[in-house]
């Protein structure tokens, strides 16, 4: 590869005195002082969340309003700094068209001082039953305070769209005969 | 009125005057130099796209309509939050230090600053004849020799901080705050040498003082009601540059730069001791720009050609020697605030000079023009007089 000898072009004396660039410089921070302001006045305006945006953890309801989360513990295995606790249980007896489910959470604890906002949790269920929220801040008094129970968790996640009915599907099938839907 | 007064014998009622104005000094300066802080905040804010302090507001004063809002926003909250904050918080004392000269440094710094404050006339009335007189603390005809020679032991308070802190970052900013303070000194003082020159010719008494160079800038006519920013502006121009190494501003803030020096010279102070810097450092600004604005902005003159004498003439306020005097107040605080906002305008537009930068400029540049420029005049002055 040539090589190019680059020459600096000696400054002019307007260039020497400094002047006309400060001028210049003055007129530009001029031009700024006067431009609409970047600033977000925060608790007042908030930003816009774009999608995909990964915010607090929280659990989902399907369109029915039934418990999608059927406890596996994948996500308390997968989370990295281990801030998910499942106490699994069987299903509340007040359900009978899911006791076929098996299973469902007793209590489901994220621990929001631990929780790294990874998203691995959302990713490992096979239920679609945890999803990283637009929330963004999470305050409280005390460390018991930042530990979301299974009951707020709920109310943080609310109802989902999405129509799978995974296991409507599945009893469906074994009622018609087949092992699988 | 005279009751309480006239009884009390004439030295006594000279010390009460003096102890009077040397309150005004403070009550004037502080608020000032607090002002101009929160001023900081705001103009490096809004030059950065920023809002700037907004938030702080006393209970009661929210639900003043308007007037309430506004001073929220223009951060006058912030600034008394800040005031009170500094007053009380903790006053660290470093054990390493030299304690004595430790806590004299700041009260050194702080007593040139205001000192100066008195020989500089802030305003002017018309008395009964028509002559105007300067409002000012002390007239002293050595005026901008005063203000020369007193701004300039500032240095020791950065010196005695520096040496005192006993350890290298303060020592390094004190040691630089000589060498660029010396250096630019001297630009300084003869850049405003062919001012008085201009003022003192022949045949006149001859004065320093900074009232008679703003009247010799409000005489009738085409030359006599120039400015001396149009006649001299070489002049102006080394004075504004000095006067920015002399007050420490940016682009010549090597005594403070935060990239190398931690905090310069007040790297081990903390609240009140460092606050007092920083009035110090602010009155420091105040008064230089307002000799600025008095040598080549023509003083209280609301515009060039246009003396007070002749505005008061057209206001019909003759008679009304307080009015004038506090219309020619606003009239010079307006432009030495202006000067002020000018010293923020410029921190945010040129970045520091390097150290070398700062000695090549003064030294190489700075003071061979100014020699130039005193020489130049010289034989103008000389030209005049002799045809």
């Amino acid at each position: 590869m040539a090589v190019i000898t680059l020459h600096r072009k000696p400054l002019t004396f307007a260039e020497r005195t400094y002047l006309p660039q400060v001028a210049a410089g003055l007129w530009t921070t001029f031009k700024h002082l006067l431009r609409p302001k970047e600033t977000l006045e925060y608790p007042e305006q908030r930003p816009a969340i774009p999608p995909g945006y990964r915010g607090v953890p929280a659990l989902v309801k399907d369109p029915h309003g039934r418990e999608k989360c059927v406890s596996c513990q994948l996500c308390e295995f997968v989370c990295p700094p281990k801030a998910i606790r499942i106490t699994p249980g069987a299903v509340p007896a007040d359900q009978p068209e899911r006791t076929h489910v098996e299973k469902a959470p007793q209590e489901f604890e994220i621990d929001m001082l631990r929780c790294i906002y990874c998203g691995l949790c959302q990713e490992v269920c096979p239920e679609e039953a945890i999803f990283l929220q637009n929330q963004y801040s999470m305050t409280g008094y005390s460390r018991a305070e930042m530990v979301n129970n299974k009951e707020k968790l709920y109310a943080l996640g609310g109802t989902r769209p999405d129509a799978h009915y995974k296991w409507d599907k599945k009893k469906a099938a074994e009622s018609a005969g087949g092992a699988h839907h | 009125m005279c009751d309480l007064i006239c009884h009390i014998p004439p030295a006594v009622q000279d010390l009460l005057l003096s102890i009077l104005k040397g309150f005004a000094v403070i009550l004037v300066i502080f608020p000032i130099a607090g002002a101009s802080s929160m001023a900081e905040r705001k103009v490096s804010a809004w030059i950065q796209g920023r809002y700037g302090p907004n938030r702080a507001i006393v209970p009661w004063f929210a639900y003043v309509p308007f007037v309430g809002r506004f001073l929220q926003r223009l951060g006058v909250f912030n600034l008394m939050a800040d005031g009170g904050k500094l007053l009380f918080k903790e006053d660290p004392l470093p054990g390493h230090v030299k304690k004595f000269y430790f806590m004299l440094a700041p009260l050194v710094g702080l007593v040139p600053a205001f000192t100066t404050v008195t020989v500089v006339p802030f305003g002017a009335y018309l008395d009964r004849a028509g002559q105007v007189v300067p409002l000012m603390l002390a007239n002293v005809d050595v005026g901008i020799l005063a203000i020369f020679a007193v701004a300039s032991l500032g240095i020791y308070s950065m010196i005695l901080a520096g040496w005192a802190s006993n350890s290298k970052y303060p020592f390094l900013g004190s040691v630089r705050a000589s060498a660029q303070l010396v250096s630019y000194e001297l630009s300084l003082t003869l850049s405003v040498l062919p001012v008085f020159l201009w003022v003192n010719a022949p045949g006149t008494d001859a004065t320093l003082s900074l009232a008679r160079v703003v009247e010799f800038q409000s005489q009738p006519g085409l030359m006599g009601g120039m400015w001396f920013i149009f006649l001299m502006p070489v002049s102006a121009l080394i004075f504004l540059v000095a006067l920015f190494a002399e007050t420490n501003r940016l682009p010549f803030d090597m005594i403070e730069s935060e990239a190398d020096l931690v905090g310069g010279f007040h790297t081990e102070y903390g609240s009140f001791k460092w606050s007092l810097f920083f009035v110090a450092e602010y009155s420091h600004m105040v008064v230089g720009s307002a000799v600025f604005v008095l040598l080549f902005f023509g003083g209280w003159n609301p515009l060039p050609w246009l003396p007070l004498a002749t505005l008061t003439g057209w206001l019909h306020l003759q008679d009304w020697p307080v009015v004038v005097g506090a219309l020619s107040v606003v009239i010079f605080l307006v432009k030495v605030l202006a000067m002020i906002f000018f010293f923020m305008w410029v921190r945010w537009t040129v970045p520091r000079f390097r150290y070398d930068q700062v000695m090549k400029i003064g030294w190489q540049k700075l003071l061979p023009l100014a020699i130039g420029n005193l020489l130049f005049y010289l034989l103008v002055i000389g030209a005049i007089h002799a045809f």
